[in-house]
């Protein structure tokens, strides 16, 4: 049987996620024996090579690129899996949903206490960035997501046997342990 | 005004649990509570200013800012949009020169929102400065408009159009009519007040009278259907220093108004009944909680109070009988529909945020301040009076098997007679609708929003994929076939609301978005299910009904309306039924909007979501694909 492929990506998250999934310790070394990953910060492999079969999200959407990237984890992944709060339900960046984006601007370049030394009140506008949305958005307000593990970050067993589920087929072992966030 | 203030609170020996009348007589003398105010309150009450706070902003007829010398209170209900509010409230906006959540430049008027009122017969209705103003038309409100700017009062206002019965009455003198349809025993003008305590009262012992409500199988009429002898006789065995019987005439549910009939015309009946509870199981002292939407009849309802203590129906050695004890104080609420709920009505009484608490204990075991408590409904009440009176065997001819009596139905909606109608239980849905002379009729609405759309069998007992089992493509086949199904405990539980939709409503549209409103307005807000999920179930029907469903929608929202059970109070656990309810027997309407070639749609879009960041920022909006 031919490995599963596997791509991952942190959209506007803090790669604790990833971190968390790194916590599976010497499990990294089974892992290679069951997938294979393509385009993943894991492998440092920016573009899709191949046909992926499951996309793992980390971070929900706040610009242009995040978008951008997610449609096209739609576009090459069989199945998406929203990892973590970020992801499922905006999380922290979605603080910032309730305030209007251009108080939200003033603040971080303009008036902000930490502001300091831009007196020419330089906004960032080159067109090589990436274009804020109006708020942060989950990811499954984007595009069909399939699954959700949901945590912040997710345990590392919660992601191990999520992943080994999906790979070999298997219902998911889900204990209370790997769901209980406190 | 703190000297003001200090008066109040000296009125109630700056007792905090009773902040809700501190807090009423405030809004009476001003017409809210300020920061200042709230200072000196929790100062005299010994209180922190955020819990004075926490029990102002709980309560939609409370305001720490003014409200206008008029405030103006429509009611939202879906039968006063039925019958034309929207075109009334577009017409207090131009006659009062403000938007609705506002107050006028000149401080003369405010209009508010507000939930139903219990004048659902007579709809659309407002409460102006306390006094209910029913079938409004456009015409009216510029009439009534012009007449306050001219000066006159809002009484010379009324007067032209008193209601009918006790409406009329001098502490009443509300233009609000009674549209009682139909009588049995408990809506009779046979009745003589007061025979029952004075004659058939020392009778009977305690015990004895509990052991006769028992043996009628009476049920609590507000809609749970708790047997009323139980209640009493757990009541009387828990030990206390006092013991509470509580009246609940709060009728919040939309579509309620039996008890505002009721207390108009036959309020004696009802306290009776308190103090026939009081006699059964040793209780002292008594409350009745009424909604603050009902305050026109408070003056009325105190009078009547006085008329008994005179007969020494209330006060101490009431009749001569030793150690019997008992007094009854009139409560008022300041809206919030799950004060209903008996445990959040507690709270209340106690001066706090009407949140429901957790059972157990529950309130026979430690109720108010902590003593054993009775909660009934007026309707309950009325009837242990009538069973008293006539023995439980009279009364088991009445009704079905398990649902012994009569029912006080609040009938309204698409009829030619919305009313009150007592009928005995098991009466079929089709007689209901023969009795109010309906036609055409689509849908009916059996017990309030938190009751059910009705239709093949209760969604409560079942699954989502139950669900699927019992779809029918056609709302109207399921209508029909549910027009043999009876009132009764066993079948269709009611509190009594029935509102009826014919052919020419929207359901999803007017009718279902109305409930969610009304459920999202009135959480309290503590258990995370009930605050949250009706306000994303609302949004996926509107994601529905703008074209943008799928099917996964339809699942996601049954899938969802489950969770919601988790919530503590009876609120909170059928606050998406007016969703699952209408799924169940309407899928029809709901299939008719989703997409069934996609599994996904979203209204994202992203040009205009980068549109306020790239206007700010002064860049162009551009996508450069690879």
């Amino acid at each position: 049987m031919s490995k599963k492929v596997i791509a991952t990506t942190s959209l506007a998250g803090c790669f604790g996620c990833h971190m968390s999934f790194l916590d599976i310790d010497e499990r990294i070394l089974d892992l290679v024996e069951l997938v294979e990953f393509n385009k993943s910060p894991i492998d440092d492999i920016k573009v899709f090579t191949k046909p992926v079969d499951i996309g793992i999200i980390e971070g929900g959407c706040c610009n242009s690129e995040n978008i951008e990237i997610l449609k096209s984890f739609r576009e090459n992944c069989k199945v998406l899996v929203s990892l973590g709060e970020c992801a499922i339900m905006g999380g922290l960046p979605a603080l910032r949903n309730g305030i209007p984006i251009e108080e939200c601007l003033a603040e971080a370049y303009l008036d902000g206490p930490t502001v300091g030394e831009n007196k020419e009140g330089i906004l960032p506008n080159d067109p090589e960035l990436p274009m804020l949305l109006d708020k942060v958005y989950p990811c499954h307000e984007i595009v069909k997501i399939d699954y959700f593990l949901p945590g912040c970050a997710p345990d590392a067993d919660l992601i191990w046997n999520a992943l080994v589920a999906l790979v070999t087929g298997n219902e998911m072992d889900l204990p209370y342990e790997v769901i209980k966030f406190d | 005004m703190k000297e003001k203030i200090m008066q109040i609170v000296t009125k109630y020996d700056a007792d905090r649990t009773r902040l809700m009348d501190i807090l009423l007589d405030i809004h009476d003398m001003q017409g809210y509570v300020d920061d200042e105010n709230i200072e000196v309150l929790a100062e005299a009450l010994g209180m922190s200013e955020a819990e004075v706070n926490e029990t102002i902003s709980f309560y939609h007829f409370f305001t720490k800012t003014p409200r206008g010398k008029f405030t103006v209170y429509l009611n939202n209900s879906i039968t006063a949009v039925l019958r034309g509010r929207d075109a009334v409230k577009s017409a207090f906006e131009v006659a009062c020169g403000t938007k609705f959540g506002a107050v006028s430049e000149d401080g003369l008027f405010g209009l508010f929102d507000t939930s139903c009122i219990g004048m659902n017969d007579q709809g659309p209705a407002a409460i102006i400065n306390d006094r209910i103003f029913t079938n409004l038309t456009v015409y009216r409100v510029k009439e009534l408009i012009k007449g306050l700017k001219e000066g006159k009062k809002l009484n010379e206002l009324v007067y032209e159009s008193n209601g009918d019965g006790n409406n009329a009455d001098k502490d009443m003198q509300s233009m609000v009519q009674n549209n009682i349809r139909k009588g049995m025993f408990l809506l009779n003008k046979d009745y003589n007040k007061y025979e029952i305590l004075k004659e058939d009262l020392s009778k009977h012992s305690p015990e004895e009278i509990i052991q006769i409500i028992e043996d009628s199988n009476l049920r609590g009429r507000g809609g749970a259907g708790f047997p009323t002898g139980l209640k009493w006789r757990f009541g009387r065995r828990v030990d206390g220093e006092h013991r509470i019987i509580i009246c609940n005439a709060d009728e919040g549910e939309p579509g309620t108004f039996k008890d505002r009939v009721m207390l108009t015309e036959y309020p004696d009946l009802v306290f009776e009944g308190m103090v026939v509870a009081a006699y059964a199981t040793g209780a002292d002292i008594g409350l009745l909680y009424l909604r603050y939407e009902y305050k026109y009849m408070l003056k009325f309802l105190n009078r009547v109070l006085d008329e008994m203590r005179e007969h020494n129906l209330l006060g101490n050695k009431i009749l001569g009988i030793k150690d019997f004890d008992f007094d009854i104080r009139i409560q008022l609420g300041a809206g919030a529909y799950v004060c209903g709920e008996e445990s959040a009505l507690i709270e209340s009484l106690e001066g706090k945020r009407g949140e429901p608490r957790d059972k157990p204990p529950f309130p026979v075991e430690r109720g108010y301040l902590g003593y054993p408590t009775i909660v009934n409904n007026v309707e309950t009440l009325a009837s242990a009076v009538k069973i008293v009176k006539y023995g439980a065997e009279w009364y088991k001819g009445f009704g079905t098997k398990d649902s012994l009596g009569t029912k006080l139905l609040s009938v309204s909606g698409d009829c030619r007679f919305p009313g009150i109608y007592e009928v005995e239980w098991g009466t079929s849905i089709r007689e209901v609708i023969e009795m109010c002379g309906a036609d055409d009729v689509q849908a009916i609405q059996v017990g309030g929003p938190s009751g059910v759309l009705i239709g093949v069998k209760d969604v409560d007992n079942l699954g989502a994929t139950d669900l699927m089992k019992w779809y029918k493509p056609s709302g109207m086949m399921v209508a029909q076939k549910i027009y043999d199904r009876k009132l009764s405990y066993s079948d269709l539980p009611t509190g009594g609301s029935i509102i009826i939709f014919n052919n020419s409503r929207d359901l999803l549209r007017e009718v279902v978005m109305n409930f969610m409103d009304f459920f999202i307005e009135e959480s309290c807000g503590s258990c995370s299910t009930c605050r949250n999920l009706p306000f994303v179930m609302k949004q996926k029907l509107e994601k529905i009904l703008d074209g943008h469903g799928v099917r996964q929608d339809i699942d996601d929202l049954l899938n969802w309306g489950k969770i919601i059970k988790v919530s503590r109070c009876g609120l909170g656990q059928t606050a998406a039924n007016p969703i699952l309810s209408s799924i169940l027997n309407f899928r029809g309407l709901y299939e008719k909007d989703v997409k069934a070639m996609t599994d996904f749609d979203n209204i994202f879009d992203i040009e205009k979501s980068v549109d306020a960041a790239n206007k700010y920022l002064g860049r162009k909006t551009e996508f450069h694909h690879n």
